[in-house]
């Protein structure tokens, strides 16, 4: 893999999807909070007006006026920054959406600490944590653009809330646009190895293969898999992972409580208890700076994940 | 509406409040007051306005009802038992482990349209049903009832200023303003007075109507119906715990239930308003 692949941040990508899908599918309508520029659903507004409504600056009734979309048989796309879309507006979702089980789509982008200079109130390493203890919410956290675009099409698909988790910052788009396909609840085992399992989710996937790539020229295996449905969550794969190489690692955009490593651990200690190391934002606030300096500061990068596997197997 | 309609509507609302008492007293807990105060109203919405029918509960066209008052459940419920949609015993059984009927409107009761009880939530949902509505060219109309304590949720003006841009005027939200709310007062607690202004302030055309008189609720019904482009806001005056008297206006009634004493005492007196009205 080489850094000089293509960039896309998966808010595009969910922009482009939305316009994608509402072609062949006119129940897609999309709301917004007075930020579709930055969500990119002004893609869509653009192409299809008439199915774009903005509910302005107000994102608990925006979850509301979805979950009456859905219950007359639409499929609504509410859309905002992560921190308003599962924060601010965390228990509408969970009374209006969650409870009723109705067929609404959250598009939250801007998640994590790749917010950047917008700093510590917008950049939200809590999202996955809240949306997890929702029964029935289906998480997706995707990792480039090849698999956000297949992801807002299953969540249009499937019958049931969804939450689709999505960044700021371009990645690097490493999956295949010709052969990826997109299983829903389906871990992606990208690199085999038997001394450690790096299991990470979204922009941390790609860091993760860089680092196992590294490790292996140091002569570490380090198998890499990638979980894209944080909820419902591969638990095969994740016990596979743990009875072939004994340990594993998590890697994630977000607070190390309640996210990936915790589920991932959750899945461990009740079927295959093994050392489950943590890397994600600790119990901590982010700040502003340039993204990409901000995910090396926080430990977000190949090197560090590198140089934590080292130290793990000493 | 002639007598014989305005009696008949007028029992209807009585076997209502009959249903509250009979469902909070069996649930041993459950809000009686402000469910009393909106009997009338379901009883005119049920059994004389709205579009509804428990043969087609599902039907893509028919009127919606959102209870955004969702802990005034026992009402909606007794409503619902009058009109056929499920039977007497399920009320028996409110609030009761295993129950259909769970201590706030589920989506999944037959006849709900949608699961409410966080106060604020109701009527932006109703919005999104009224949108719905808009967008695929239908007819029906969206009913929610709102407490008067509830407005000082900060989703209600949210919700407010949304249906008033989009010009939802198939929707009606109504106030049930008994002026009560759990730690009192509204004007003691923290008044969302004036009521009536913000709603026109927010765009939307605000009716008043007396909340246990079945002239003023079809007159200012009618009223609703003509439509300017505005959604509606219906100020329903009504006096919490109405019907039963020593429930009346009394803040104590809020969220309590009878004990066997106070439910044969409030039976007695319906059961005698009712004869009263049946002849």
């Amino acid at each position: 893999m080489s850094d000089n692949m293509e960039k896309i941040a998966t808010r595009e990508s969910y922009g482009n999807a939305l316009k994608e899908l509402a072609a062949e599918n006119e129940d897609i309508i999309v709301l917004d909070a007075d930020l579709a520029a930055a969500t990119k659903t002004a893609i869509f507004k653009k192409a299809y007006p008439e199915r774009f409504f903005d509910c302005g600056i107000a994102e608990a009734d925006m979850m509301g006026v979805a979950a009456g979309l859905a219950a007359c048989g639409k499929i609504p796309f509410a859309s905002s920054f992560a921190m308003f879309a599962a924060g601010r507006a965390y228990e509408v979702v969970r009374n209006s959406i969650g409870y009723p089980g109705l067929n609404v789509k959250i598009g939250a982008t801007h998640a994590g600490i790749s917010v950047g200079e917008d700093g510590a109130t917008h950049q939200c390493n809590e999202d996955i944590a809240l949306m997890r203890t929702i029964p029935g919410m289906t998480i997706i956290n995707p990792a480039d653009d090849v698999e956000a675009r297949a992801a807002v099409k299953a969540a249009a698909e499937m019958e049931g809330p969804v939450y689709l988790r999505f960044g700021r910052l371009a990645a690097p788009v490493f999956n295949d646009r010709e052969s990826y396909e997109f299983e829903l609840g389906k871990g992606v085992t990208l690199r085999e190895g038997s001394d450690i399992t790096i299991i990470a989710t979204g922009l941390m996937v790609y860091e993760a293969v860089k680092a196992s790539d590294e490790l292996k020229k140091e002569g570490i295996n380090a198998g890499v898999i990638n979980i894209h449905t944080i909820k419902p969550i591969d638990k095969d794969i994740i016990i596979t992972a743990a009875e072939n190489s004994g340990i594993l690692m998590t890697v994630e955009e977000h607070s190390i409580i309640g996210g990936l490593g915790s589920a991932v651990a959750e899945v461990v200690t009740e079927n295959y208890p093994v050392p489950v190391i943590r890397i994600g934002v600790n119990d901590e606030y982010g700040h502003s700076g340039p993204a990409t300096d901000l995910l090396k500061e926080y430990g977000l990068c190949a090197e560090n994940i590198v140089s934590r596997v080292k130290k793990a197997l000493k | 509406m002639d007598d014989k309609s305005k009696r008949s509507l007028q029992a209807a609302a009585c076997r209502i409040r009959k249903g509250i008492i009979e469902g909070t007293y069996n649930a041993r807990s459950g809000h009686p007051g402000g469910s009393l105060s909106i009997a009338d109203l379901l009883a005119y919405l049920y059994f004389e306005k709205m579009n509804v029918d428990p043969q087609k509960a599902e039907d893509p066209d028919r009127d919606r009802f959102v209870l955004s008052k969702g802990h005034c459940a026992p009402a909606l419920y007794a409503a619902l038992t009058l009109k056929g949609y499920f039977s007497e015993g399920e009320l028996k059984k409110l609030r009761h482990i295993g129950a259909m009927l769970q201590g706030h409107p589920c989506i999944s009761i037959k006849g709900v349209d949608m699961s409410s009880g966080s106060l604020g939530q109701g009527i932006s949902a109703a919005c999104g049903m009224a949108l719905a509505g808009k967008l695929d060219k239908k007819t029906y109309k969206v009913y929610t009832v709102l407490g008067d304590g509830e407005v000082e949720e900060g989703q209600v003006w949210e919700a407010a200023m949304f249906a008033s841009h989009y010009k939802l005027d198939n929707l009606v939200a109504i106030v049930d303003y008994n002026g009560l709310q759990i730690d009192g007062r509204l004007s003691e607690v923290c008044s969302p007075e004036p009521i009536t202004d913000k709603f026109e302030a927010f765009g939307w055309k605000v009716l008043t109507m007396d909340a246990h008189d079945m002239d003023s609720i079809e007159k200012t019904f009618a009223e609703a119906d003509n439509t300017d482009g505005r959604p509606v806001a219906i100020i329903q005056k009504s006096i919490k715990g109405k019907g039963v008297s020593f429930m009346e206006d009394n803040v104590s009634w809020h969220g309590k239930a009878p004990n066997e004493e106070e439910y044969n005492k409030a039976m007695n007196e319906l059961d005698a308003q009712l004869k009263e009205l049946e002849g």
